[in-house]
């Protein structure tokens, strides 16, 4: 039965994204922040009255800042307060450092210290990078972004990063959900299966700061008190460019503008 | 009087209006009817206050659209056991087990006395995920099969064991609870009504959309504010898209799972339209911030309209040449067909919902049975159903309900572009401060793509929000998956399994 089979190969055409470092989002995604200190005391209230709704406490109105790491991008403190707060459409949110997540007035881009970055990442894991995913709370929608950056479209396969089955064949592992304390041990035995030197990726919001459960009693962060992160990737859920993009630059082969 | 009568488009019940009987008269009534296929139970749980513990129940039925409710009550410290109701129809199961779990309540003769998600704040601190009590048997020709909780691929966790006999499977456990987050507490400990909506599109993030309108639905009722009708449009539109994208993505996993590298490829395209089609209407792929209380941060334009529209077609006539090419393949209708069996009968009787239950031949669809909204109005939704419950019947309902869905987006965007086009957002904006109404119960009930869900929030005299209860349609269908490996040999397992596509933290919670 080989016609139907032409025809959706037809329709299909080709859909791999030619150029992965030259790609512009949707202009109503809501990526990076931009802030600007209030002016006045009326848009210093607005900017309170956002910090107070946020509903992860990732708004600081005094000094006012934005905690990508705890941030749902669910853009209701720009709706709050728009002469201070807006949304531009920018993925590349990574960083190697937690702090680097913090965004204040007058920041153009998320700093992305590479100094902070261990040098042998770049020599070992360049040109082939495989990695072991583990949900611990994740909401399945996060998982389903990471399975995406492997698809049609993104192909991330191209530059030789892929994920693994098994831990004992993965170069790192990639850490998605606030970490449920059922799920904590389970999280453990497989990063320590990992053969050193490995890497360790805090993807999601809920993972950074675990988000909306970072005060429940079911969620247990212990691990990351254990282990640090070599990369920080916000979003709820974090789009397959950020992912890209933060590996890519974690990497070396991408460069984020220095401040 | 045993019950308090509604349905789906009226208001909330004050507390005091919902019956209390004894729990003798609760079973008889609830076994009696429970044995008719058009009722089945939506939620059943215990609240705690003061020293009295209450039980409400939600009963559905599908024949006259009626939400039935009711309750029964016992003293706190009183620590007889309940005859249980799942012995006499499976489909009480979860409900049971998280009663017990969480408070310590037994239940008499309850056949599958087992932990449900270990929560937080379970009763017995000494149950744990380490010690599940897994089913075995005996036997020399036989052996386990354990899989979890981390799986091979990027998917959530939870646990599997397998006996086998060969290759054949003759039980399947499922120990879930990896994913408990505690996401009911946290609704109930925060007064922020934004992070409460937040917290409904993360119970299940690829049913963000469900789950938000859920919540809404269940808050609105509770201010009882009207709600225009191109509010109620917008949802339904966001909704099927949402059924749109996870239809296509389980397609496309079914095919990844048999080899079928054409279907795989082509669905993974049609998915990143349909969900880019979301993004671009509201900024993010799963359309977090969509829904709100009252309003909408992202009314449609007209602009927005026309590009949904040209997406949708396009998918659907796409989508359907995927199907067709699935259809005219000998060998992956090999692997389809007669895998996976759930018979009708055994489906009622555990009570499942959704997609699954249609694809056996049970006709549970709340767009039908309860509509509310645009589907109680300007949109005639008949409910898909196949007869075979097999692998193929669910990935058929799929099919169709994919098609049927761009229908029905079609539909809503005419009646919008014809009525509202110049209109600067018909919706109103989000309100997250109206207060609600004290001691009153109310419910929120969507058919997402996987079944219904069903949120049910409770007030205290004050007006706030006391008690939040989740039901996704996963809690139903998880046993359904177990069935139906039953007999099949170990390597169907995933596409049995991609088959369902059932929800782990809307499980655990
Ligand atoms: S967009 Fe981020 S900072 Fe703004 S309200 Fe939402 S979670 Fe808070």
């Amino acid at each position: 039965m080989i016609f139907p089979k032409i025809k959706v190969l037809r329709s299909h055409g080709r859909q791999a994204i030619p150029d992965l470092d030259a790609v512009a989002l949707t202009s109503e995604f809501r990526g990076r922040p931009e802030l600007s200190e209030a002016a006045d005391s009326a848009e210093q209230s607005a900017v309170e009255q956002a910090a107070a709704l946020c509903p992860t406490g990732a708004l600081c109105a005094a000094p006012l800042s934005i905690d990508l790491g705890r941030c749902l991008f669910c853009g209701e403190c720009a709706r709050k307060a728009p002469r201070n707060i807006r949304f531009t459409n920018d993925y590349r949110l990574g960083s190697p450092t937690r702090e680097g997540l913090v965004i204040r007035p007058g920041d153009t881009h998320v700093a992305f210290d590479m100094t902070r970055v261990r040098p042998e990442l770049a020599r070992l894991f360049s040109r082939s990078l495989h990695l072991r995913e583990v949900s611990a709370g994740g909401d399945a929608s996060i998982e389903m972004e990471l399975n995406a950056t492997g698809n049609v479209n993104f192909d991330f396969g191209r530059f030789g990063v892929g994920f693994t089955a098994s831990p004992r064949h993965a170069d790192g592992v990639v850490v998605t959900g606030p970490v449920s304390a059922n799920m904590v041990e389970a999280l453990e035995i497989c990063y320590d299966a990992v053969a050193t030197p490995k890497l360790l990726i805090a993807c999601g919001s809920e993972a950074c700061s675990g988000g909306l459960f970072a005060e429940s009693r079911a969620v247990d962060r212990s691990f990351f008190e254990r282990h640090t992160p070599d990369l920080w990737l916000p979003g709820a859920p974090t789009h397959p460019m950020i992912f890209i993009d933060g590996i890519r630059t974690l990497l070396g082969q991408k460069k984020r503008e220095q401040p | 009087m045993k019950y308090l009568i509604t349905d789906n488009t009226s208001g909330a019940v004050r507390l005091e209006d919902i019956p209390e009987l004894s729990y003798e008269a609760f079973y008889d009534d609830l076994a009696a009817r429970l044995s008719e296929p058009r009722y089945h139970v939506a939620h059943y749980f215990a609240v705690p206050s003061g020293d009295r513990m209450r039980f409400y129940c939600l009963l559905l039925d599908d024949a006259e659209g009626r939400i039935l409710v009711t309750s029964h009550a016992m003293e706190y410290y009183d620590a007889t056991a309940l005859p249980s109701l799942t012995a006499r129809h499976a489909q009480m199961h979860p409900f049971e087990r998280d009663i017990t779990e969480r408070y310590g309540i037994r239940f008499d003769g309850q056949p599958w006395p087992k932990p449900l998600r270990f929560p937080a704040d379970r009763y017995d601190r000494r149950s744990s995920m380490d010690n599940y009590p897994f089913y075995t048997m005996e036997g020399r020709s036989l052996h386990e099969v354990n899989v979890g909780p981390i799986h091979a691929g990027i998917i959530e966790p939870g646990a599997f064991r397998f006996i086998c006999n060969g290759e054949q499977v003759l039980h399947l456990e499922i120990a879930l609870g990896y994913q408990h987050r505690g996401v009911e507490r946290a609704f109930e400990e925060t007064s922020n009504r934004l992070r409460q909506a937040c917290l409904a599109e993360a119970v299940a993030g690829d049913s963000a959309v469900a789950h938000a309108l859920a919540f809404a639905e269940a808050i609105e009722r509770l201010t009882g504010c009207q709600r225009p009708a191109q509010l109620d449009r917008e949802r339904a539109v966001a909704l099927e898209l949402e059924r749109m994208a996870m239809q296509i993505a389980d397609t496309g996993a079914l095919s990844t799972d048999v080899g079928y590298q054409l279907g795989q490829v082509a669905c993974e395209a049609l998915r990143t339209m349909t969900i880019n089609t979301t993004q671009a209407w509201c900024g993010n792929r799963f359309g977090k911030g969509l829904v709100r209380p009252h309003g909408s941060n992202h009314p449609l334009t007209a602009e927005k309209s026309a590009m949904i529209r040209r997406n949708v077609g396009e998918i659907a006539r796409r989508y359907e040449e995927v199907r067709h090419d699935i259809c005219s393949s000998p060998s992956l209708l090999a692997r389809f067909e007669q895998c996976g069996v759930v018979p009708r009968d055994e489906m009622l009787r555990i009570g499942g919902v959704g997609q699954a239950a249609r694809a056996s031949g049970v006709a549970r669809d709340i767009r039908t049975t309860h509509p509310s909204g645009s589907y109680a109005k300007c949109l005639r939704h008949e409910t898909i159903v196949e007869q075979q419950g097999d692998v193929m019947a669910r990935l058929v309902v799929r099919c169709r309900e994919v098609l049927q869905s761009a229908r029905h987006i079609d539909r809503l965007l005419a009646i919008y572009e014809e009525k509202y086009a110049a209109t600067e957002n018909p919706c109103g904006v989000p309100d997250y401060t109206a207060p609600l109404q004290p001691s009153t119960l109310s419910f929120g009930l969507v058919e997402g793509w996987r079944g219904e869900t069903c949120h049910v929030a409770l007030t205290d005299a004050a007006g706030r929000l006391a008690t939040y209860r989740i039901k996704d349609p996963s809690l139903h269908n998880w046993l359904a998956l177990a069935l139906a490996v039953r007999g099949e040999g170990i390597s169907d397992f995933p596409i049995c399994n991609k088959s369902f596509n059932l929800s782990y933290c809307g499980h655990d919670l």
